[in-house]
């Protein structure tokens, strides 16, 4: 990658606060938005994470100005810019799909929108320049699009974004067609140059780590409506719904007995989080990195498999209940975990979430 | 092994170059006939009588200088109708594409004669304001088209990911029309381009209407100077023919593409 360009060159513009105050849009008969409210503070990155089809993309391109809202309001910097239209918002978008313009260089496509912005062309070429740089592409300049690879082409369009010095940056799912190589690479890219420039962000992706990985905090949407806004860890550790609990990470649901704020899970009584089912037989969630598996000869449950994944493994195990667990442990601790081997569960006493027994 | 393997491309080679000739042979010696034809002379002598003609007849030159403005008014006119539309369809309303696709190919299955009898009534119409000029043509000739011309600039179209860049053009500050003008128009030139060649050959082919519509054309004064004097109407054919061919040349090395530029990806 090229040298970083300084904060002080590129930071013309400081974050804003952004807020999207009961957003509803309808496609025919689907409820794509239903009262989305999310409030993104000046300079931060929120990750909007859902399955296809949840509402995320429309989200963004409401932002945008792409697409219109049939009701709610979006505030930028205190502004209603609802009805503004996209052209006038300053909303630096990255799209999902290749969106450079074949017939321009990786200069004029960045340079694109400072030339709308009547930038005089010497300015024009040194910021593009610039931009080319901070995304490390400065000697790719003078290429068309189709000389770039895929992850080449989201920079350049990372950059062209950037070069307006956007209120907001807004990234739709810019690494899903790049592979997992380069999409590690560029999301850490991405995250460094958002920390310099200092642009309020928000990025949708359906994909957990990325989200995890890059937002200050990440909002969960389902079925249109945000189900929780949080920093990682908490939305990891403490969900508030169901949804979150079974949609964020790996989870098992092992049956238990739910009362007095606890439930009763093989004998372990683990805390209940907020929203949880609070009586009677319940399923509790409980993620595989809080599974203890230890080899004992009189245990109650039985290695069902052993997948070795680097430095941790994860251990398939059936419980005496006949249910399948997975636990993810450290490699030296799986050394002696074989199929059918006795071992004894242990849980780690965290708080987890509880969810009907019918459910 | 290594000898049938090596040996394998000759009867393709051979195949292709015989099609190639065939092919050739089928367009090129229609067009010897009429070279030789319109050439001859007096008592099997050769001469361009015939050729000069055509810079000397002044109903030629008018007839010629006609058809290029019509061809050039329906050029500008189907694209200014179609460019448009077939973008805004498919950005706007992609559920209309077939609609759209219907209409336009529509005169395709309209005999020429049934056409001129439809229209024939607007073209009184129009005449009485537009003082009965040939070039009012360009409007049913737009028609006449659009069934070539949409088939060219779709390929364009498909050929891009329309609805992305132009949200990428909006998001960067521009309006719909330079949306069209700097980031649509400029990557869709090579479909342009095609359906402007077609509309102008077919423009310059057009005889049916013009001559039922009492306008003289090129292809109708063509005709007529076939009863008077075949061997200049013959070198006149000839030379529309080679305008119509380096029209293609001509695009063939305008289009994207046309001068070959190899990819040089650049690996991450």
């Amino acid at each position: 990658m090229g040298s970083a360009a300084t904060p002080q060159v590129l930071n013309g513009r400081a974050g804003v606060e952004v807020q999207l105050l009961d957003m509803h849009r309808f496609y025919g008969a689907v409820h794509a938005l239903d009262g989305l409210s999310i409030e993104i503070r000046p300079g931060e990155l929120v990750a909007l994470l859902g399955p296809s089809g949840c509402g995320k993309t429309t989200a963004l391109r409401a932002l945008a100005g792409l697409d219109d809202l049939d009701g709610g309001r979006i505030l930028v910097d205190g502004r209603d810019i609802t009805h503004v239209p996209a052209n006038h918002r300053d909303m630096g978008v990255v799209f999902q799909a290749y969106s450079l313009f074949p017939n321009m260089t990786a200069r004029d496509n960045v340079a694109y929108g400072l030339r709308l912005r009547k930038v005089e062309e010497n300015e024009r070429r040194r910021r593009a320049d610039e931009m080319l740089d901070l995304v490390g592409l400065a000697k790719q300049a003078g290429r068309y699009p189709h000389q770039l690879s895929g992850g080449q082409q989201q920079r350049v369009a990372l950059a062209r974004a950037l070069a307006i010095q956007p209120k907001v940056l807004l990234l739709d799912e810019p690494l899903s067609a790049l592979d997992a190589k380069v999409r590690r690479q560029l999301r850490e890219e991405i995250r460094r140059i958002q920390l310099v420039v200092g642009t309020t962000t928000l990025f949708v992706t359906h994909d957990q780590e990325e989200a995890l990985a890059m937002g200050d905090r990440v909002g969960v949407m389902s079925s249109g409506r945000l189900e929780q806004l949080a920093p990682p860890a908490e939305l990891y550790e403490r969900p508030k719904t169901r949804f979150v609990a079974e949609f964020v990470g790996l989870t098992n649901r092992v049956s238990g007995h739910a009362r007095d704020g606890e439930v009763d899970v093989l004998g372990t009584r683990l805390p209940l989080l907020a929203g949880s089912e609070g009586t009677g037989p319940v399923k509790a969630l409980i993620r595989p990195e809080s599974v203890r598996v230890t080899p004992d000869e009189s245990g109650s449950a039985a290695v069902v498999a052993v997948s070795f994944l680097g430095s941790v493994c994860r251990v398939q195990v059936e419980l005496p209940t006949g249910e399948l667990i997975g636990a993810q442990l450290a490699a030296a601790d799986a050394a002696d975990l074989a199929p059918a081997a006795r071992v004894s569960v242990a849980f780690r006493p965290i708080p987890v979430f509880a969810v009907s027994d019918r459910g | 092994m290594m000898a049938a393997t090596r040996r394998r491309p000759l009867p393709v080679s051979i195949a292709r170059r015989a099609i190639l000739i065939a092919v050739l042979g089928y367009l090129i010696l229609p067009m010897v006939a009429m070279l030789e034809f319109s050439t001859r002379g007096a008592r099997g002598t050769r001469n361009l009588d015939a050729w000069v003609a055509i810079g000397s007849d002044p109903n030629l030159i008018d007839a010629i200088v006609t058809s290029l403005e019509i061809a050039a008014l329906t050029v500008v006119g189907m694209l200014l109708l179609l460019v448009p539309t077939m973008t805004w369809t498919l950005l706007r309303v992609p559920r209309m594409r077939r609609v759209v696709e219907f209409l336009c190919l529509l005169p395709l299955a309209i005999p020429a004669i049934v056409l001129v009898v439809g229209i024939a009534p607007m073209y009184r119409f129009l005449n009485t304001f537009l003082g009965g000029s040939a070039l009012t043509l360009a409007f049913v000739n737009v028609i006449l088209v659009l069934p070539f011309a949409y088939r060219a600039i779709d390929g364009g179209l498909r050929s891009i990911d329309v609805p992305t860049l132009a949200d990428a053009g909006r998001s960067l500050g521009a309006g719909w029309l330079r949306v069209m003008g700097e980031v649509i128009v400029p990557n869709i030139r090579g479909g342009i381009l095609s359906a402007a060649v077609l509309a102008v050959a077919l423009v310059l082919g057009e005889y049916t209407i013009a001559s039922l519509l009492n306008f003289d054309t090129l292809q109708v004064v063509i005709a007529l100077l076939g009863k008077r004097n075949a061997y200049v109407s013959v070198a006149v054919s000839l030379a529309a023919l080679i305008f119509a061919f380096l029209l293609v040349l001509a695009i063939a090395y305008l289009a994207p593409g046309g001068r070959s530029r190899a990819p040089q990806v650049e690996e991450e």
